[in-house]
């Protein structure tokens, strides 16, 4: 797959349209690595000139800050800051809720301004003005329900981008109990993806994956490489006959 | 003037000096907390009380307890009005003082009053079928266990003596207007007391109903003192810090948490980042700083106003995912911590010399109140924030008890140290051997 960096358009002297910004999971999780190739797959359809920033990309500083790590999420961020100033980045999609909210709300109050949508956002742009069309019918017949993360959601506010491209499905859309505001949390944020659960009686994503199962649905979707994570462990502890996909993966499907 | 007058202007002059004392310790307490201007967006935070505080918008999220509350709440708000006449009844001596001056506008008030009652009545009974008999599950968690669970219990209980007393009052009165129209001014037709009144005190002596009336009178008067002096110490203070609370609310994405500028200042410094000369390890920063909060007068005043402003409610934490999975954790339960922490300091500080300068240490901290165990399970997911019909923000507490613990303890969960060490080195949050764009080659 060709994917050029920032750095390489720089020596060819264009200013790409976008900024693609893969975030941790995007790049190493290999369940998350077929996101980002799915994206990079949809913004050549829509004929999008865009960029990575490569190995100059570090974490954006999210699960540190929420942690409580300040130093460690000032010192990631002042540098992503420093590389994307240094390329004159205006505009930055990202697959990840996280890097897209801590990118868009907290980057400003160091000296990052820049537009920053999540790919549902450019999904459901490119897919109204007709510029990407759903391919495939792997999913044909299959009931889907839609797990909103809470970065998006209640931390920006948006639930109907990506409910909206899934409108563009033939497949029957089914909405949780918890769902839009009300939405349950996959377990993952906050820096729970990386320790172990306090003392309870229940895992998160259990939990949300029970309340998923109890729709009838074949197909979880969502938006968050973390959820994804959250999602499958659930569904495979639970052996629920259940898939769990992004977005972006039902729209291409192949 | 007559005894009546002399015991009410004593008993006002006593709850007035009452009231006074303890509304400033509420004051001086919410104080304790750090300066923090909030001068931005004033139309926004107009908005928010208007729709949030006044018109209960959140509330609305679940319908039915919605109605129930705004009924007591109609209730209240419209009982003031008639409270200034008492107040002038009580002073002056006289008898419903303002019914010949208002005319048809005073029965408009006393006859909402009334129907605004009866709802009242409904939901303050609804309300204690839920807690006594339905038992819902978001009252009975450990943290309302004792003190909280009488609070609710106190509260519905005076409300109901309340509207207990409105009705013996207006429905006496009733009958009383048409034995002694002198003594007693017309009131216009009143919706529910001129059936419940004949109904319920007809045939009585005219000096039955006359006591009736009075005690009625006294009991309506002693239960909204006892309220006024009650607030204070109770949840529910809400009714007055609700519009403040969300006056000074946070208007930035649910999201964004604060920026720590010391701390980017001190990175920039040390990335090279910086261009103007700051003299660093001037003398200056010989004492470690301190980092978050790790009691009361660490977080920001507006914090613990919210803390204050709290009804126990428990919406924040039936929609927390870490509580509905059994974990320690309950957000409602950080707010009450709080504000029980605010009284200990404040009643501490109250007790010093005025010119102590020696900084507060009793030995103690917001951490004696909340264990690591219940900030490590969080997971920002905002539901608590979204959660509060009142804008209160318990995540933003958990986030400054973490920033302590990490930042000046150099504490946390040690699952968290790979992780940070990672980030620090490589960038990511997992340390891997693989480069970050090799997922283009595969």
């Amino acid at each position: 797959m060709e994917v050029k960096t920032m750095a390489e358009f720089q020596s060819e002297g264009i200013q790409p349209e976008l900024l693609f910004w893969v975030g941790c999971a995007g790049s190493f999780d290999s369940r998350a690595q077929k996101i980002s190739k799915k994206l990079v797959e949809v913004l050549n359809m829509a004929k999008i000139s865009f960029a990575i920033l490569g190995q100059e990309e570090s974490c954006t500083g999210d699960p540190a800050r929420r942690a409580g790590n300040e130093f460690v999420f000032q010192m990631l961020a002042l540098q992503n800051i420093e590389t994307l100033n240094a390329y004159a980045v205006k505009k930055i999609v990202t697959t990840c809720p996280h890097c897209f909210n801590t990118l868009k709300n907290e980057y400003p109050a160091l000296g990052g301004n820049y537009e920053v949508i999540h790919h549902s956002q450019l999904l459901k742009s490119l897919l109204d003005e007709g510029r990407i069309k759903v391919e495939g019918d792997v999913f044909k017949g299959k009931k889907i329900t839609y797990h909103d993360s809470c970065y998006l959601g209640r931390a920006n506010d948006i639930y109907e981008a990506p409910r909206s491209v899934l409108e563009h499905l033939d497949n029957e859309i089914v909405e949780m109990h918890r769902s839009r505001a009300n939405g349950l949390c996959c377990g993952a944020g906050g820096g729970q993806m990386f320790k172990e659960d306090e003392p309870g009686n229940k895992r998160i994503n259990i939990e949300r994956v029970d309340e998923a199962a109890n729709t009838g649905a074949d197909i979880i979707a969502v938006n968050c490489p973390f959820c994804l994570t959250m999602m499958n462990d659930g569904v495979k502890e639970k052996d629920k006959n259940i898939m769990v996909y992004d977005i972006s993966e039902l729209i291409l499907q192949k | 003037m007559k005894a009546g007058q002399i015991i009410f202007i004593i008993i006002l002059a006593v709850v007035a000096y009452l009231a006074y004392k303890s509304y400033s310790k509420i004051i001086y307490n919410i104080r304790l907390g750090k300066a923090n201007r909030i001068v931005d967006r004033p139309k926004d935070r107009w908005r928010n009380v208007i729709l949030i505080a006044l018109g209960q918008k959140k509330m609305f999220k679940k319908v039915v307890p919605a109605f129930l509350h705004l009924f007591i709440y109609l209730a209240f708000l419209l009982t003031q009005v008639e409270l200034i006449e008492i107040l002038l009844d009580g002073i002056l001596g006289k008898h419903r003082i303002l019914a010949p001056v208002l005319g048809g506008f005073y029965t408009l008030v006393i006859a909402t009053v009334e129907i605004l009652s009866v709802l009242a009545l409904v939901a303050t009974s609804a309300f204690l079928i839920r807690r006594l008999i339905l038992k819902i599950p978001r009252f009975f968690q450990s943290e309302m266990i004792g003190w909280p669970s009488k609070d609710a219990i106190i509260i519905l209980g005076l409300e109901a003596l309340l509207l207990f007393a409105i009705f013996t009052m207006n429905g006496t009165d009733v009958l009383l207007q048409g034995i002694m129209p002198e003594k007693y001014p017309d009131t216009g037709t009143l919706p529910v007391s001129q059936f419940l009144g004949p109904w319920l005190f007809g045939g009585m002596e005219t000096s039955t109903l006359m006591f009736l009336e009075r005690m009625a009178w006294w009991l309506h008067v002693l239960a909204v003192f006892g309220f006024l002096l009650y607030l204070p110490i109770s949840k529910h203070l809400h009714i007055l810090l609700a519009f403040p609370n969300t006056y000074f609310a946070k208007l930035t994405p649910k999201g964004e948490m604060d920026n720590m500028p010391d701390v980017m200042s001190e990175v920039k410094s040390m990335l090279g980042l910086t261009t103007d000369d700051v003299a660093v390890g001037d003398g200056a920063m010989d004492e470690l700083p301190e980092f978050g909060a790790k009691d009361v007068m660490d977080l920001p005043w507006n914090q613990l106003l919210a803390a204050y402003t709290c009804t126990e409610c428990g919406r924040c934490t039936s929609q927390c995912p870490a509580n509905l999975t059994g974990k320690k954790l309950s957000p409602r339960k950080i707010m009450m911590d709080v504000r029980d922490r605010a009284e200990e300091v404040g009643e501490q500080m109250r007790k010093r010399p005025a010119d102590s300068e020696e900084v507060f240490d009793d030995g103690r901290s917001l951490f004696d109140y909340i264990s690591p165990e219940e900030i490590h399970a969080c997971t920002t997911c905002n539901a608590c924030v979204e959660a509060c019909p009142i804008m209160i923000n318990p995540l933003d507490i958990i986030l400054q008890l973490r920033r302590y613990e990490i930042l000046t303890l150099s504490q946390g969960p040690s699952d968290w140290v790979p992780m940070f060490n990672s980030l620090e080195n490589t960038g990511a949050v997992w340390q891997l051997p693989e480069e970050r764009d090799a997922w283009i080659r595969q």
